[in-house]
């Protein structure tokens, strides 16, 4: 028992440690690239202690200095304000978004002396419900935030950004429906083992060949979620300041800040873990690879255990760096057209894709 | 899983009820019915039911208490009064004491008297998806069609009073 | 069976450890002046004007129950995703009833109106 919990702490360090770097490279990623996008340097200096430090290592600095300003800042609460949801608002923002990953498989299986050691925290086989039903409960985190402060403003980013949360949480349930039509489960590691098929022998069984429809009403409702531009109406940096998160400062801001890059990471996390085969190398089975013409490769298990976690984490990069891509494109949605958006397009087409693939399979038999 | 993780689970939620029916203050009251609507889905994880569980937590906790919280802040609903509390209501409180402890005292010479019989164990695979999916579908299919016809009188419901109140 | 939720309930805990210690960090480590404009809500320079909560629109409630009666509606599709292959056509045509009762609500709704924001 005390050697299952000691590898199940394990396992959820790694996981939690590999969300949370992701954010914190996340950071430089979003200044960086924005900065390329946009044709312009972006930050690359940040004077510590007063020029203490001899060298300049670009953006590094920047990335030193910012968590240690933030969090030695003074912590302001507004007169009238309510202390205990104003600790909480932040919390429930980010801690259901963590918790979503011990769900998400992030290898196949590790066998050290003798014992198998399935890479995924918690082995549920309700997973899908469990990483459906936790994003679900930072919706709280919005709107405490909002209502604790105070304040007439934040009130109404909270609110605004807690409806717009809801509208696009039907679309996105709505669309891993499809995926799970395919796949049969709602285990999430058996959805990824069941990706490493082939199609016709040649092309990977990844749940974009089966879904591209679902694939694209996920992603969507997934960037909506998270309330990134084009869909940060309820943030309204122009209109209201910060909304939801005005009246934070210090280490709650930062906590909301992180909150935006955890969800981006989560939504990446599990488009995909149903999408794209999660760790899945194509052509990589356990011993090694199996090519298509019959060729095979002999690998030992550490390498090929190395070689999935290592795609896992590049594909959850790949489709971050996406997001962020968009967000630096597009302009910002209006909040009748967010919400028609929602409500008017994503769920009748996510129902569409629903009936269209429970046709399809009935049909081919 | 022993008697010790059940009473510290039956601890903390009776904890939770409390504050919601005890705490003047409404948000903090839907906040701790959020905090009891999670801790039971945990004791139908141990009571073996796992996709009721989830279920709980993504319709109770996750929608319903959403629109509770909704309501809250619509309705601009503040502290109850302290003064109306302490004064006009010493009698209700007293009736709801007493009322309260008779049931607490029937409810502990009923477990304390009958003896209860070890539950069989459950069936193989009971309470996973599977099987409540093929209750559901099987079973129950005529059930959950009615289920359609009252969401929709929901549905209906709220735009007629919502339209209503706008006009 | 409750060894799967075994990495949930670390996973919490650690989760709960690393979210406090980050929304605490500042009301640790920084300094506490509190003063009365400091302490002021935030309207672009202006002093704040009357009382803080005033009402909203009933729209964010209509969109509270629309979301529920979806949400539910989702809820049954998880189950039925997982068997259809067994159902075969009979579960088909259950759901497809099921979807279009309440697609019918959704249709109502939109052209009611209720869905339009302004």
């Amino acid at each position: 028992m005390w050697a299952d919990a000691a590898i199940a702490a394990v396992k959820s360090l790694v996981m939690l440690l590999l969300a949370l770097n992701l954010t914190v490279l996340l950071l430089w990623v979003e200044r960086k690239g924005s900065a390329l996008i946009q044709d312009r340097i972006g930050a690359n200096r940040a004077n510590i202690f007063g020029g203490i430090l001899p060298f300049n290592l670009g953006i590094v600095n920047t990335l030193i200095a910012d968590p240690i300003k933030m969090f030695t800042k003074e912590d302001v609460i507004p007169a009238g304000a309510d202390k205990l949801l104003h600790f909480f608002g932040p919390f429930l923002a980010v801690f259901p978004v963590l918790v979503t990953f011990a769900a998400v498989p992030f290898g196949d299986v590790l066998v050290i002396g003798g014992r198998e050691i399935n890479l995924q925290v918690a082995e549920l086989n309700v997973g899908i419900l469990y990483v459906l039903a936790m994003p679900g409960l930072s919706v709280y985190g919005v709107v405490l935030g909002g209502w604790a402060t105070n304040s007439r403003w934040s009130l109404l980013g909270a609110i605004r950004g807690s409806a717009q949360m809801i509208s696009y949480e039907i679309a996105m349930g709505l669309g891993l429906i499809g995926a799970i039509l395919v796949f049969g489960t709602l285990d999430l590691q058996a959805i990824a083992r069941a990706q490493g098929a082939t199609i016709w022998g040649v092309i990977p069984a990844w749940g974009i060949i089966y879904q591209p429809l679902g694939f694209l009403i996920f992603l969507v409702a997934g960037i909506a979620e998270t309330k990134r531009v084009p869909f940060d109406l309820p943030e309204g940096e122009s209109e209201l300041t910060s909304g939801y998160f005005t009246e934070y400062s210090g280490s709650k801001q930062a906590t909301y800040m992180m909150s935006d890059f955890a969800e981006i990471v989560v939504v990446s996390a599990l488009a995909t873990t149903l999408f794209f085969g999660a760790w899945q190398v194509p052509y990589l089975a356990r011993d090694g690879f199996h090519f298509p013409g019959g060729f095979a490769l002999a690998l030992p298990q550490v390498v090929v255990v190395v070689m999935q976690v290592a795609s896992f984490v590049l594909k959850v990069l790949i489709l971050c760096c996406f997001q962020i891509l968009v967000r630096w494109s597009l302009p910002r949605y209006r909040y009748d057209q967010l919400m028609d958006l929602g409500w008017k397009t994503l769920l009748p087409l996510a129902l569409a894709n629903v009936l269209i693939t429970a046709i399809v399979i009935v049909l081919a038999g | 899983m022993g008697p010790v993780t059940f009473f510290l689970l039956a601890t903390a939620l009776v904890v939770s009820a409390l504050t919601v029916v005890v705490h003047p203050n409404p948000v903090k009251s839907a906040m701790a019915l959020v905090a009891t609507l999670f801790l039971l889905a945990v004791e139908f994880v141990f009571l073996g039911a796992h996709m009721i569980a989830a279920l709980q937590v993504i319709v109770y906790a996750g929608a319903i208490m959403v629109l509770f919280l909704f309501v809250i802040m619509l309705l601009n609903l503040s502290d109850e009064e302290a003064e109306a509390r302490r004064r006009g209501r010493a009698l209700f409180r007293i009736g709801a004491w007493i009322g309260g402890g008779v049931l607490a005292a029937e409810l502990a010479a009923l477990f304390l008297r009958v003896p209860f019989p070890a539950p069989a164990a459950p069936p193989a695979g009971y309470g996973g998806a599977e099987s409540v999916a093929t209750a559901l579908f099987v079973d129950y299919a005529l059930p959950f069609e009615l289920t359609s016809i009252l969401l929709l009188i929901a549905v209906i419901g709220t735009v007629v009073l919502a339209q209503r109140r706008a006009s | 069976m409750l060894d799967q939720y075994l990495g949930v309930i670390i996973t919490f805990g650690f989760a709960a450890v690393i979210v406090g210690i980050m929304c605490g960090a500042s009301m640790i480590l920084g300094v506490h002046h509190p003063g009365p404009v400091k302490q002021q809500v935030f309207e672009c320079g202006n002093p704040p004007t009357g009382p803080a909560r005033g009402r909203f629109s009933v729209r964010f409630y209509l969109v509270a129950i629309l979301f529920i009666v979806f949400d539910v509606e989702v809820v049954f599709l998880y189950p039925w995703a997982i068997v259809f292959r067994r159902l075969g056509v009979p579960g088909l045509v259950e759901m497809v009833v099921f979807i279009g009762v309440l697609a019918a609500g959704l249709a109502y709704v939109w052209k009611k109106g209720a869905l339009a924001w302004d």
